[in-house]
């Protein structure tokens, strides 16, 4: 059996909304190990994101552990978030998030920024990672010169380019069309499988989900046991 | 490592009539600044130039001007003989009495006339100021109503051409010459013969000033020393340099103004910066969302919108001295408050002046981008990714 890379105990997070108090994710414990595919479902508003952010580290829990590659994140200031965010996570959004103003090929580089590498080295590692989700002849071109199949592909590349140890996906197919839904996930698949990424996915799709070699559900907030999912859920 | 440039350069690109609009604001304020700046340069460096090393200005004690000063003809007498004063090649001393007065003459800027100083003078007079030069006609002619006029004079007066009368005393006075000198404030000065001016002035007796030359700097001190303590003939002597060198302070009024008018500008154009900056946070929140998620730290964020303001007021300095520059070398005059006469000068856009625009347009694009700066660093992640 492979380690555990992502452990969480009893987490849960609320939120104060006019007053109200909105519980988010409750008492949620899951296990990832090294190299798994997961995909997290449920009905939006549900909290999958919530846990998402949570595992990477963009949002504090209120209560419960998180641990993940052996770093309890509660007890990491945020500059060493920063950097371990930086070193062992890739984060790929649903609205991909590439900066406007930079080419696809320094959307890549930015994350190296923050290493050690020198130029030369930098914009080898952001060409290799763009030929690598098929975009090796789009590196001068800005992102409103792309396809949204593409910028995702580049959102993609810029997330694995640092070769983290975990790929964190929200949506990743959301604002796509369905070709261009197929290679994204094709493209996530064989990170997964053939580059040894662990992936931990949110999607409302079921045909996103069979990528996935476990589907986790929660419903209102709460993890549902593997195996189980919510009773209205088709 | 910290977020590239070329990400503030490209935005500021983008957003490029904001970003012109912001930095014309800067522009502005910078070039008030730095014209009151070049102004007072000009006038300092005009009276800097202006005055012998060697040369003492003797005018009657308690006088600070040769204007106000009354300088008996018999003082002279008693000074011109005192050691330490250089002798010409005759073993004449080079002591030189003089009288100024002013006159009213209408120049290009002042059509109704501006009061401009009239020098009495003998050939010792013209001997000592050796650096003048003719530029035109000749000197005047002793008891003869000719003037000789100073080439910012002969430059802004249209009055004071060669050949051209010029009314004051008892009558008309021919420009027959006109001279240049490398100390610009000699230049803005009509030169007569001494006696033929104080006798239409009726100051045959009672004159203005005398102006000597030490043998030496080390009697230079000496001189003026011995001149001041001398009770018996009761004159203040000082450098012929500091007596040109406290009329910089002409150029006061013009500079607190203008520093003060600048200063509110600059009030005006932080808060432009300010509000370009927090629409810049605003519309780029998702961009600061995600760079957090990449890896960048808050004060990574904090100095790169901080640096693009800083660019952007770069850009407004850099406008502001291009608007300033064609005011160097533009010839003005101003009214000394020492000889209350108009002096000419050429406005100066010196290196450091620009350096000093430089450094105020950057303190306005610090100062403006300091709390949009802060307010980008803070932004949580997630509401910052949610913002549209």
């Amino acid at each position: 059996m492979s380690e555990v890379v992502i452990q969480t105990s009893k987490l849960t997070k609320e939120y104060v909304r006019d007053e109200f108090k909105v519980v988010a994710l409750r008492d949620a414990d899951l296990e990832v190990r090294r190299g798994e595919f997961v995909a997290l479902m449920g009905p939006s508003g549900s909290g999958k994101s919530t846990l998402l952010h949570l595992t990477a580290a963009m949002d504090r829990p209120t209560s419960g552990t998180i641990n993940v590659l052996g770093s309890d994140l509660n007890s990491l200031s945020d500059s060493s978030i920063a950097r371990w965010r930086n070193r062992h996570v890739g984060f790929v959004f649903q609205s991909f998030n590439l900066i406007p103003v930079l080419t696809a090929l320094e959307n890549v580089e930015l994350p190296l920024k923050l290493t050690h590498l020198k130029k030369g080295e930098r914009i080898q590692h952001a060409a290799t990672a763009l030929r690598l989700v098929g975009l090796g002849d789009r590196l001068g071109h800005f992102p409103r010169q792309l396809s949204g199949g593409e910028e995702q592909r580049v959102a993609i590349a810029r997330a694995i380019v640092t070769d983290p140890d975990i790929l964190l996906c929200d949506e990743p197919t959301g604002n796509l069309d369905a070709k261009s839904a197929r290679e994204v996930l094709a493209l996530i698949s064989t990170l997964n499988r053939e580059h040894g990424k662990t992936v931990v996915m949110v999607t409302h799709d079921p045909h996103a989900a069979h990528h996935a070699c476990k589907v986790r559900y929660i419903d209102k907030g709460e993890l549902l046991p593997e195996g189980s999912k919510p009773q209205d859920w088709n | 490592m910290a977020i590239p440039l070329s990400y503030n350069v490209r935005n500021l690109r983008v957003r490029k009539t904001t970003t012109a609009m912001t930095a014309l604001g800067i522009a502005l304020t910078v070039s008030v600044l730095l014209a009151a700046f070049a102004l007072v340069e000009g006038l300092r460096s005009a009276f800097e130039a202006s005055g012998h090393p060697l040369h003492i200005l003797v005018t009657r004690k308690g006088s600070d001007s040769e204007l106000s000063s009354n300088f008996n003809r018999s003082v002279y007498n008693d000074l011109k003989f005192k050691q330490g004063i250089a002798r010409d090649a005759k073993g004449e001393p080079l002591a030189s009495l003089e009288m100024v007065t002013v006159i009213n003459l209408a120049s290009q800027e002042f059509p109704e006339g501006s009061n401009i100083s009239v020098r009495g003078v003998t050939a010792t007079g013209l001997a000592i100021r050796e650096e003048m030069k003719l530029t035109q006609g000749r000197w005047f002619t002793p008891g003869r109503r000719e003037v000789t006029v100073g080439s910012s004079i002969a430059r802004r007066n249209p009055d004071a051409q060669m050949g051209r009368m010029l009314r004051f005393g008892r009558g008309d006075w021919e420009v027959v010459g006109v001279f240049d000198s490398p100390q610009p404030a000699r230049n803005s000065e009509i030169l007569a013969d001494l006696n033929q001016a104080a006798g239409d002035f009726e100051r045959t007796e009672v004159l203005s000033s005398a102006l000597i030359r030490a043998t030496d700097a080390v009697t230079h001190q000496a001189l003026i020393n011995d001149l001041n303590y001398d009770g018996k003939l009761n004159v203040q002597a000082r450098p012929e340099k500091d007596y040109y060198q406290q009329q910089t302070s002409s150029g006061d009024l013009v500079r607190y103004l203008g520093t003060f008018v600048a200063l509110i500008m600059a009030v005006g154009s932080c808060f432009a910066a300010m509000n370009t900056m927090y629409a810049a946070v605003a519309r780029r929140s998702k961009e600061i969302g995600t760079l957090r998620v990449l890896g960048f730290s808050r004060r990574s964020i904090l100095l790169s919108f901080l640096l693009e303001s800083l660019l952007l007021s770069l850009l407004g300095g850099a406008l502001g001295i291009a608007l300033v520059l064609p005011l160097n070398g533009l010839t003005t005059g101003i009214g000394s408050n020492v000889t209350f006469a108009e002096v000419a000068f050429s406005l100066r856009v010196s290196p450091e002046i620009m350096a000093k625009g430089m450094v105020f347009a950057l303190a306005m694009g610090a100062f403006g981008g300091l709390l949009p700066a802060f307010s980008a660093a803070r932004k949580q992640i997630l509401a910052a990714l949610r913002q549209v």
